[in-house]
Protein backbone atom coordinates (compact mmCIF):
# COMPACT_ATOMS: atom_id res chain seq x y z
CA UNK A 1 0.00 0.00 0.00
CA UNK A 2 3.06 2.36 0.70
CA UNK A 3 3.68 4.08 -2.60
CA UNK A 4 5.60 6.95 -1.61
CA UNK A 5 3.44 9.35 -2.43
CA UNK A 6 1.00 9.14 0.21
CA UNK A 7 0.71 12.28 2.78
CA UNK A 8 3.28 12.00 5.73
CA UNK A 9 4.75 13.64 8.15
CA UNK A 10 3.20 16.87 9.54
CA UNK A 11 1.21 16.95 6.42
CA UNK A 12 -0.58 13.89 7.67
CA UNK A 13 -1.16 15.31 11.35
CA UNK A 14 -2.91 18.62 9.63
CA UNK A 15 -4.88 16.07 7.98
CA UNK A 16 -5.93 13.75 10.89
CA UNK A 17 -6.79 17.16 12.59
CA UNK A 18 -9.28 18.45 10.04
CA UNK A 19 -10.66 15.54 9.25
CA UNK A 20 -11.62 15.06 12.77
CA UNK A 21 -12.94 18.51 13.09
CA UNK A 22 -15.09 18.15 9.85
CA UNK A 23 -16.42 14.68 10.62
CA UNK A 24 -17.49 16.24 13.92
CA UNK A 25 -18.96 19.09 12.50
CA UNK A 26 -20.91 16.94 10.07
CA UNK A 27 -22.41 15.05 12.63
CA UNK A 28 -23.70 18.65 14.29
CA UNK A 29 -24.82 19.50 10.53
CA UNK A 30 -26.97 16.01 11.02
CA UNK A 31 -28.31 16.35 14.32
CA UNK A 32 -28.04 19.67 15.66
CA UNK A 33 -32.09 20.65 16.23
CA UNK A 34 -31.45 24.29 15.96
CA UNK A 35 -31.33 25.73 12.28
CA UNK A 36 -28.68 28.25 12.81
CA UNK A 37 -26.05 26.31 14.98
CA UNK A 38 -26.28 23.84 11.81
CA UNK A 39 -25.64 25.96 9.59
CA UNK A 40 -22.49 27.03 11.26
CA UNK A 41 -21.68 23.49 11.68
CA UNK A 42 -21.78 23.33 7.75
CA UNK A 43 -19.60 26.60 7.52
CA UNK A 44 -17.53 24.32 9.54
CA UNK A 45 -17.47 21.44 7.26
CA UNK A 46 -17.10 23.47 4.49
CA UNK A 47 -13.74 24.90 5.53
CA UNK A 48 -12.46 21.80 6.89
CA UNK A 49 -13.26 19.84 3.39
CA UNK A 50 -11.39 23.30 1.94
CA UNK A 51 -8.51 22.31 3.89
CA UNK A 52 -8.67 18.43 2.86
CA UNK A 53 -8.63 19.48 -0.93
CA UNK A 54 -5.16 22.07 0.44
CA UNK A 55 -3.90 18.80 1.67
CA UNK A 56 -4.70 16.83 -1.27
CA UNK A 57 -2.72 19.08 -3.64
CA UNK A 58 -5.65 20.59 -4.93
CA UNK A 59 -4.99 24.13 -4.00
CA UNK A 60 -7.50 25.83 -7.10
CA UNK A 61 -10.32 23.52 -5.47
CA UNK A 62 -9.76 24.54 -2.02
CA UNK A 63 -9.89 28.31 -2.90
CA UNK A 64 -13.14 27.87 -5.03
CA UNK A 65 -14.57 26.38 -1.95
CA UNK A 66 -14.09 28.80 0.11
CA UNK A 67 -15.04 31.81 -2.09
CA UNK A 68 -18.15 29.65 -3.40
CA UNK A 69 -19.68 27.31 -0.53
CA UNK A 70 -18.33 29.42 2.66
CA UNK A 71 -18.70 32.72 0.82
CA UNK A 72 -21.76 32.42 -1.51
CA UNK A 73 -24.02 28.81 -0.10
CA UNK A 74 -23.79 29.54 3.20
CA UNK A 75 -24.76 33.21 3.06
CA UNK A 76 -27.46 31.92 1.01
CA UNK A 77 -28.64 29.48 3.85
CA UNK A 78 -28.34 31.70 6.25
CA UNK A 79 -30.22 34.30 4.62
CA UNK A 80 -33.34 31.53 4.08
CA UNK A 81 -33.20 30.82 7.64
CA UNK A 82 -33.68 34.85 8.46
CA UNK A 83 -36.23 35.39 5.90
CA UNK A 84 -38.21 32.19 6.74
CA UNK A 85 -38.09 30.91 10.27
CA UNK A 86 -39.12 32.42 13.88
CA UNK A 87 -36.49 31.33 16.08
CA UNK A 88 -38.99 31.19 19.27
CA UNK A 89 -41.02 28.91 17.82
CA UNK A 90 -41.01 25.35 18.37
CA UNK A 91 -42.21 24.02 15.07
CA UNK A 92 -39.22 25.80 13.62
CA UNK A 93 -36.85 23.72 16.14
CA UNK A 94 -38.93 20.56 15.04
CA UNK A 95 -38.30 17.05 16.30
CA UNK A 96 -36.77 14.40 13.49
CA UNK A 97 -38.36 12.72 11.67
CA UNK A 98 -38.31 9.07 12.27
CA UNK A 99 -34.70 8.74 13.77
CA UNK A 100 -34.16 5.38 14.58
CA UNK A 101 -35.03 3.98 11.06
CA UNK A 102 -33.13 6.90 9.48
CA UNK A 103 -29.84 6.02 11.70
CA UNK A 104 -30.29 2.52 11.33
CA UNK A 105 -30.46 2.86 7.65
CA UNK A 106 -27.56 5.42 7.49
CA UNK A 107 -25.59 3.06 9.91
CA UNK A 108 -26.15 -0.01 7.27
CA UNK A 109 -25.20 1.83 4.52
CA UNK A 110 -21.67 3.27 5.77
CA UNK A 111 -20.98 -0.53 7.13
CA UNK A 112 -21.70 -1.66 3.92
CA UNK A 113 -19.74 1.01 1.82
CA UNK A 114 -16.46 1.40 4.54
CA UNK A 115 -16.23 -2.05 5.00
CA UNK A 116 -17.31 -3.92 1.52
CA UNK A 117 -16.25 -1.34 -1.33
CA UNK A 118 -13.06 0.95 0.58
CA UNK A 119 -11.26 -1.62 3.15
CA UNK A 120 -11.39 -4.70 1.23
CA UNK A 121 -10.61 -3.27 -2.16
CA UNK A 122 -6.95 -3.34 -2.69
CA UNK A 123 -6.09 -0.25 -4.31
CA UNK A 124 -3.63 -0.41 -6.82
CA UNK A 125 -0.26 1.99 -6.95
CA UNK A 126 -0.30 4.23 -9.65
CA UNK A 127 3.64 5.73 -10.74
CA UNK A 128 3.08 9.08 -10.77
CA UNK A 129 5.33 10.67 -7.77
CA UNK A 130 5.24 14.08 -8.07
CA UNK A 131 1.73 16.65 -8.02
CA UNK A 132 0.74 18.70 -11.14
CA UNK A 133 0.93 22.37 -11.14
CA UNK A 134 -3.07 22.51 -10.32
CA UNK A 135 -4.37 25.59 -11.61
CA UNK A 136 -2.67 25.83 -14.34
CA UNK A 137 -3.58 22.35 -15.73
CA UNK A 138 -6.82 23.02 -14.53
CA UNK A 139 -7.14 26.09 -16.37
CA UNK A 140 -5.84 24.57 -19.96
CA UNK A 141 -8.22 21.80 -19.60
CA UNK A 142 -11.19 23.68 -18.66
CA UNK A 143 -10.23 25.98 -22.06
CA UNK A 144 -8.95 22.70 -24.39
CA UNK A 145 -10.82 19.64 -23.73
CA UNK A 146 -13.26 20.44 -21.35
CA UNK A 147 -14.86 23.51 -23.21
CA UNK A 148 -17.77 22.66 -24.24
CA UNK A 149 -18.73 21.54 -20.60
CA UNK A 150 -17.26 24.36 -19.17
CA UNK A 151 -19.86 26.62 -21.25
CA UNK A 152 -22.75 24.63 -20.32
CA UNK A 153 -22.34 24.70 -16.76
CA UNK A 154 -22.46 28.62 -17.65
CA UNK A 155 -25.64 28.82 -19.46
CA UNK A 156 -26.66 26.77 -16.95
CA UNK A 157 -25.54 28.81 -14.06
CA UNK A 158 -27.17 31.63 -15.99
CA UNK A 159 -30.21 29.99 -15.96
CA UNK A 160 -30.12 29.15 -12.21
CA UNK A 161 -29.91 32.78 -11.80
CA UNK A 162 -32.51 33.54 -13.66
CA UNK A 163 -34.79 31.10 -12.54
CA UNK A 164 -34.25 31.72 -8.97
CA UNK A 165 -34.91 35.16 -9.59
CA UNK A 166 -38.50 34.51 -11.09
CA UNK A 167 -39.68 31.50 -8.30
CA UNK A 168 -38.64 34.26 -5.45
CA UNK A 169 -40.00 37.47 -7.00
CA UNK A 170 -43.06 38.78 -5.02
CA UNK A 171 -45.96 37.85 -7.22
CA UNK A 172 -48.84 39.88 -5.89
CA UNK A 173 -51.34 39.21 -7.80
CA UNK A 174 -51.29 35.40 -7.56
CA UNK A 175 -51.06 35.75 -3.47
CA UNK A 176 -54.05 38.07 -3.47
CA UNK A 177 -55.86 35.44 -5.54
CA UNK A 178 -54.84 32.60 -3.13
CA UNK A 179 -55.67 34.34 -0.13
CA UNK A 180 -59.01 34.89 -1.16
CA UNK A 181 -59.07 31.86 -2.23
CA UNK A 182 -58.11 30.02 1.38
CA UNK A 183 -60.92 32.92 3.06
CA UNK B 1 5.26 10.29 16.72
CA UNK B 2 7.06 8.42 14.08
CA UNK B 3 7.87 10.54 11.15
CA UNK B 4 6.42 8.77 8.52
CA UNK B 5 2.70 9.48 9.37
CA UNK B 6 0.27 10.93 11.80
CA UNK B 7 0.17 9.06 15.03
CA UNK B 8 -2.98 6.88 15.02
CA UNK B 9 -3.07 6.19 11.10
CA UNK B 10 -0.17 6.00 9.55
CA UNK B 11 0.95 7.88 5.91
CA UNK B 12 -2.79 9.01 4.36
CA UNK B 13 -3.79 7.32 1.16
CA UNK B 14 -6.94 7.03 -0.73
CA UNK B 15 -8.47 4.57 1.97
CA UNK B 16 -8.85 7.42 5.10
CA UNK B 17 -10.14 10.02 2.34
CA UNK B 18 -12.53 7.65 1.57
CA UNK B 19 -13.50 7.22 5.47
CA UNK B 20 -14.03 11.36 5.75
CA UNK B 21 -16.31 10.99 2.35
CA UNK B 22 -18.33 8.02 3.29
CA UNK B 23 -18.74 9.64 6.45
CA UNK B 24 -20.11 13.09 5.45
CA UNK B 25 -22.43 10.88 3.07
CA UNK B 26 -24.01 9.32 5.92
CA UNK B 27 -24.62 12.38 8.23
CA UNK B 28 -25.90 14.19 4.70
CA UNK B 29 -28.28 11.50 4.35
CA UNK B 30 -29.31 11.50 8.07
CA UNK B 31 -30.22 15.14 7.60
CA UNK B 32 -32.02 14.33 4.71
CA UNK B 33 -34.07 11.62 6.01
CA UNK B 34 -34.53 13.51 9.70
CA UNK B 35 -35.42 17.04 8.50
CA UNK B 36 -39.13 18.19 8.75
CA UNK B 37 -37.20 22.21 7.47
CA UNK B 38 -36.97 22.31 3.84
CA UNK B 39 -33.65 24.72 4.46
CA UNK B 40 -32.00 21.97 7.05
CA UNK B 41 -32.93 19.06 4.32
CA UNK B 42 -30.66 21.73 1.62
CA UNK B 43 -27.46 21.94 4.24
CA UNK B 44 -28.02 17.42 4.21
CA UNK B 45 -28.15 17.57 0.68
CA UNK B 46 -24.63 20.10 0.49
CA UNK B 47 -23.19 17.38 2.35
CA UNK B 48 -23.87 14.91 0.28
CA UNK B 49 -22.38 16.73 -2.94
CA UNK B 50 -19.27 18.11 -0.87
CA UNK B 51 -18.74 14.26 -0.18
CA UNK B 52 -18.73 13.70 -3.97
CA UNK B 53 -16.39 16.35 -4.89
CA UNK B 54 -14.15 14.74 -2.21
CA UNK B 55 -14.08 11.57 -3.77
CA UNK B 56 -13.15 13.44 -7.04
CA UNK B 57 -10.52 15.20 -5.86
CA UNK B 58 -8.93 12.41 -3.77
CA UNK B 59 -9.36 10.09 -6.71
CA UNK B 60 -6.96 12.67 -8.51
CA UNK B 61 -4.69 13.41 -6.25
CA UNK B 62 -3.87 9.29 -5.83
CA UNK B 63 -4.87 7.93 -8.73
CA UNK B 64 -4.24 8.69 -12.36
CA UNK B 65 -6.53 10.68 -13.42
CA UNK B 66 -5.64 14.41 -12.01
CA UNK B 67 -6.66 17.07 -13.81
CA UNK B 68 -10.31 15.39 -14.86
CA UNK B 69 -10.85 14.58 -10.97
CA UNK B 70 -10.43 18.38 -10.28
CA UNK B 71 -12.31 19.40 -13.17
CA UNK B 72 -15.28 17.25 -11.94
CA UNK B 73 -14.82 18.84 -8.50
CA UNK B 74 -15.34 21.89 -10.12
CA UNK B 75 -18.33 21.24 -12.02
CA UNK B 76 -19.82 19.52 -8.57
CA UNK B 77 -19.43 22.93 -6.84
CA UNK B 78 -20.73 24.88 -9.30
CA UNK B 79 -23.98 22.62 -9.50
CA UNK B 80 -24.27 23.07 -5.77
CA UNK B 81 -24.34 26.77 -6.10
CA UNK B 82 -26.86 26.72 -8.57
CA UNK B 83 -29.11 24.26 -6.83
CA UNK B 84 -28.63 25.90 -4.17
CA UNK B 85 -29.93 29.36 -5.41
CA UNK B 86 -33.04 27.83 -7.01
CA UNK B 87 -34.22 25.56 -4.07
CA UNK B 88 -33.99 28.77 -1.46
CA UNK B 89 -35.72 30.03 -3.83
CA UNK B 90 -38.16 27.58 -3.76
CA UNK B 91 -38.64 27.92 0.11
CA UNK B 92 -38.66 31.25 -0.09
CA UNK B 93 -41.94 31.08 -2.69
CA UNK B 94 -42.74 28.26 -0.67
CA UNK B 95 -43.01 29.60 2.72
CA UNK B 96 -44.63 32.97 1.29
CA UNK B 97 -47.71 30.66 0.08
CA UNK B 98 -47.98 28.49 3.20
CA UNK B 99 -46.08 30.44 5.80
CA UNK B 100 -43.84 27.40 7.05
CA UNK B 101 -40.46 25.95 6.16
CA UNK B 102 -42.03 22.28 7.03
CA UNK B 103 -40.90 19.70 3.72
CA UNK B 104 -43.27 17.57 4.77
CA UNK B 105 -46.55 19.46 4.89
CA UNK B 106 -45.38 20.99 1.15
CA UNK B 107 -48.03 18.19 -0.63
CA UNK B 108 -50.42 20.46 -2.10
CA UNK B 109 -50.01 20.95 -6.07
CA UNK B 110 -51.80 24.01 -7.39
CA UNK B 111 -52.23 25.57 -4.12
Amino acid sequence: MTSGYEITGIAAAAWLATALVTMVAAVGVAVLRNIVHAAFALLVVLLGVAGLYALAGADLIAVLQILLYVGGVVVLLLFAVMLTSRMGDPEVASQPLAPLRAALAVTSLSALLAYGLIVSTRWRDVDAPHIVGTTADVGEAFLGRYLLPFEVISVLLLAAVVGAVVIARRDSRSEREIGERRR
Amino acid sequence: MSPSGAPFLGPIGITEYLVVSVWMLECGLYCVFTSRNAVALLMGVELILNAAALNFVSFARFGVGRVEGQVSAIFVIALGAAEAAVALAIVLALFRLTASVRADEASRLRG
